[in-house]
């Protein structure tokens, strides 16, 4: 039980507390760097501005300290409910994301993942399904033509992008065979000879030696490099990141559904959205990119290389560590990218949207998983 | 775990919640949601005895239920949306044409 | 644990009265109606009804009811477009009835049934399912996709503004 807190406690510390702050931060001065520019500098406390790292706090207070506006005519609960509803799922999906593996420390287990369900990617596709509430809700509640447009743009987006979403990935569960998210990146900790197909087509036995040693990480992106494009397509719109922020285009109408937000309200549907960020890096991460596993060294490997010098206990510490700061900068490596592509590319137009999901990534998707179980069931039957 | 009385008592108090509703209120999309509470009561039911027997064939027909309530719900909010386009109103009471 | 299971219950009953109650917003209708299915996903784990827990949340609260809140949205239904619904007698009468059919439900099955069967291994997963699903029910699931295809052209047709 104490476990679970204390897990509960390092994402909460560590992901809201720490990667929030620093996103907002990172989103000015990427977006500065990339536009040759310099970017938000002007906080300070006495005169000392750390590169602007004080925007952060400097906006919290801001947000705090303003009126809380309630249209005339909106519905006030359902007005004040809306942001919660919209902040929630974000937060309750890192339960299943593991950020570590499993790790004996004498005769207990330790499994760095707060709630190991069975059925994990189902659990992330419902309660992603709940998001789109807070979008709806808050474009009705406010009493506001603008704002019921963009709310109403906003789900059906979200329930578009929501199903080619699920089928973008069904590839990769069947090249996983598995739902859980801790065996997925468990599965993703070994190496995979690259020219191993040779071994179908050509007449040789096994493949020569000198050809062998060409290994790639058994990573989902290798796996499955169409379906790590849709989704990352998929789930950037379903939480509508620029490109895909047509809901609230800025330059049509007007911020959208959350027009009529002011203050700490406003305040929770920011922090929802930019903590998407990093869940979005988090899940992307554990499913295409290894999650915790570090590229060409297994567990075992470096357990049981580094306990021969140090013991075993430390050595089980300093995989554990190793382990975590290798999820954390796949995450980074992630938002780095999120935050790039939200500064190059421009708005995609309401039809456009929607035409990419149905037309474009709902066949490709399909054809996916039917090339995955063609593949599947070839090495199956040659094997 | 669960006694299999509650969870059947649950079931019948949401099916008679969902039959009264879908019986004297008068909004269409009201009607159309107690007609899914009353799937869902139904749903229950079946996941209910399938624990209580362990039988699989309650969640796959639990599954089918979901399935045709989902298509139900889509072709009944055309009606009402096309039926709202013609008489402005949601009421059943403005429906009545063919009422003696 | 077992309090879990009233907490549940507790939700999904006050979120039904919730909506059927619920005269003058449909919309808060329709949000206490989400609540009532999320709860009912809860109870569906608890009785380790996994995969179809899952698909409820899933598929309930987040499409189906999306798409009841969609369409009050784009019918633009405010609060004024309901007249008051004024038949207490009415109302009064069909209560009672409805609790004497819930008297009668709930004292049938009282005390008729014995203790739960062994569950077999991996009871209620998307594994086991998904394989009696594909095995033994097949001609079932292939006739579903079949209704949800004429479900779809149907609603697109009712929904055109005019056919040409």
């Amino acid at each position: 039980m104490i476990e679970i807190v204390l897990k509960m406690l390092f994402i909460v510390l560590v992901i809201m507390g720490a990667f929030l702050p620093l996103i907002t931060w990172v989103e000015r001065k990427q977006s500065a760097v990339m536009q040759d520019r310099i970017g938000a500098n002007r906080a300070d406390i006495m005169g000392v501005t750390i590169l602007g790292l004080l925007h952060p706090a400097a906006d919290v207070l801001k947000l705090l300290s303003k009126e809380d506006v309630v249209p005339r005519g909106a519905n006030r609960v359902l007005h004040l409910l809306a942001p919660v509803i919209a902040m929630v799922p974000a937060i309750i999906v890192m339960a299943v994301i593991p950020y570590g593996s499993t790790y004996r420390f004498g005769d207990h287990d330790l499994n760095l993942v707060v709630a190991d369900i069975d059925w994990g990617m189902l659990y992330v596709f419902a309660v992603g399904s709940l998001a789109t509430y807070g979008a709806v809700i808050a474009g009705w509640a406010s009493n506001n033509n603008w704002s019921l447009l963009g709310s109403m743009r906003a789900s059906s987006q979200m329930i578009s992008y929501e199903v080619t979403m699920g089928l973008s990935v069904v590839g990769l569960f069947m090249a996983y065979g598995t739902l859980k998210l801790p065996e997925m990146a468990a599965f993703q900790d070994q190496t995979f000879r690259l020219l191993g197909f040779v071994e179908h087509f050509a007449l040789v036995e096994t493949l020569p030696a000198w050809l062998a040693w060409i290994q790639l990480p058994m990573w989902g992106i290798f796996l499955q490099p169409l379906g790590f494009i849709l989704f990352l397509t998929c789930i950037m719109a379903e939480n509508k990141r620029p490109p895909f922020d047509a809901p609230e285009g800025e330059s049509e109408i007007i911020a959208g559904y959350h027009m009529e937000y002011s203050g700490m309200r406003f305040g929770l549907f920011y922090t929802a959205e930019f903590l998407e960020v990093p869940v979005i890096g988090m899940l992307v991460a554990t499913l295409f990119l290894g999650g915790w596993a570090i590229p060409w060294l297994p567990q075992a490997a470096i357990i049981g290389g580094v306990t021969p010098v140090f013991g075993e206990g430390f050595a089980t510490a300093f995989c554990m560590i190793l382990h975590v700061v290798s999820f954390l900068v796949k995450t980074i490596v992630l938002i780095w990218l999120q935050m790039a592509l939200r500064w190059t590319l421009p708005r995609f137009r309401y039809d456009q949207v929607m035409d990419l999901c149905w037309k474009m990534i709902l066949p490709l998707s399909i054809a996916n998983i039917f090339a995955t179980g063609a593949v599947i069931l070839f090495l199956q039957g040659r094997a | 775990m669960v006694p299999i009385e509650h969870a059947l008592a649950l079931s019948a108090t949401l099916f008679v919640i969902g039959a009264l509703g879908a019986l004297t209120r008068r909004n269409l999309i009201v009607i159309l949601m107690s007609i899914e509470l009353m799937l869902n009561a139904v749903n229950l039911a079946l996941v209910a005895f399938s624990r209580q027997w362990g039988d699989q064939a309650g969640h796959v027909f639990a599954l089918m239920v979901i399935v045709v309530a989902a298509a139900e719900v889509v072709v009944g909010l055309g009606i009402v949306v096309s039926l709202f386009r013609n008489r402005e109103s949601v009421n059943i009471e403005d429906v009545s044409l063919l009422k003696w | 644990m077992e309090i879990l299971f009233y907490v549940f219950a507790a939700i999904s009953v006050a979120g039904a009265l919730g909506m059927v109650l619920s005269v003058r917003n449909t919309v808060a209708g329709a949000l206490s109606l989400v609540g009532t299915m999320v709860a009912l996903g809860g109870i569906y784990v608890m009785l380790e009804a996994y995969l179809i827990g899952a698909l409820q949340v899933l598929i309930y609260a987040g499409a189906i009811l999306v798409l009841f809140l969609f369409v009050v949205m784009l019918l633009n239904l405010r609060r004024d477009s309901f007249t008051p619904e004024r038949q207490p007698v009415g109302k009064a009468i069909s209560v009672l009835i409805g609790l004497a059919v819930l008297v009668q439900l709930v004292t049938v099955f009282l005390g008729s049934f014995g203790p739960p069967a062994e569950l077999s291994e991996g009871f209620g997963t998307y594994r086991s399912v998904g394989i009696e699903l594909f095995t033994d029910y097949v001609l079932l699931f292939e006739v579903t996709s079949l209704l949800l295809l004429s479900a779809m052209v149907g609603a697109v047709i009712l929904a055109k503004r005019k056919i040409d």
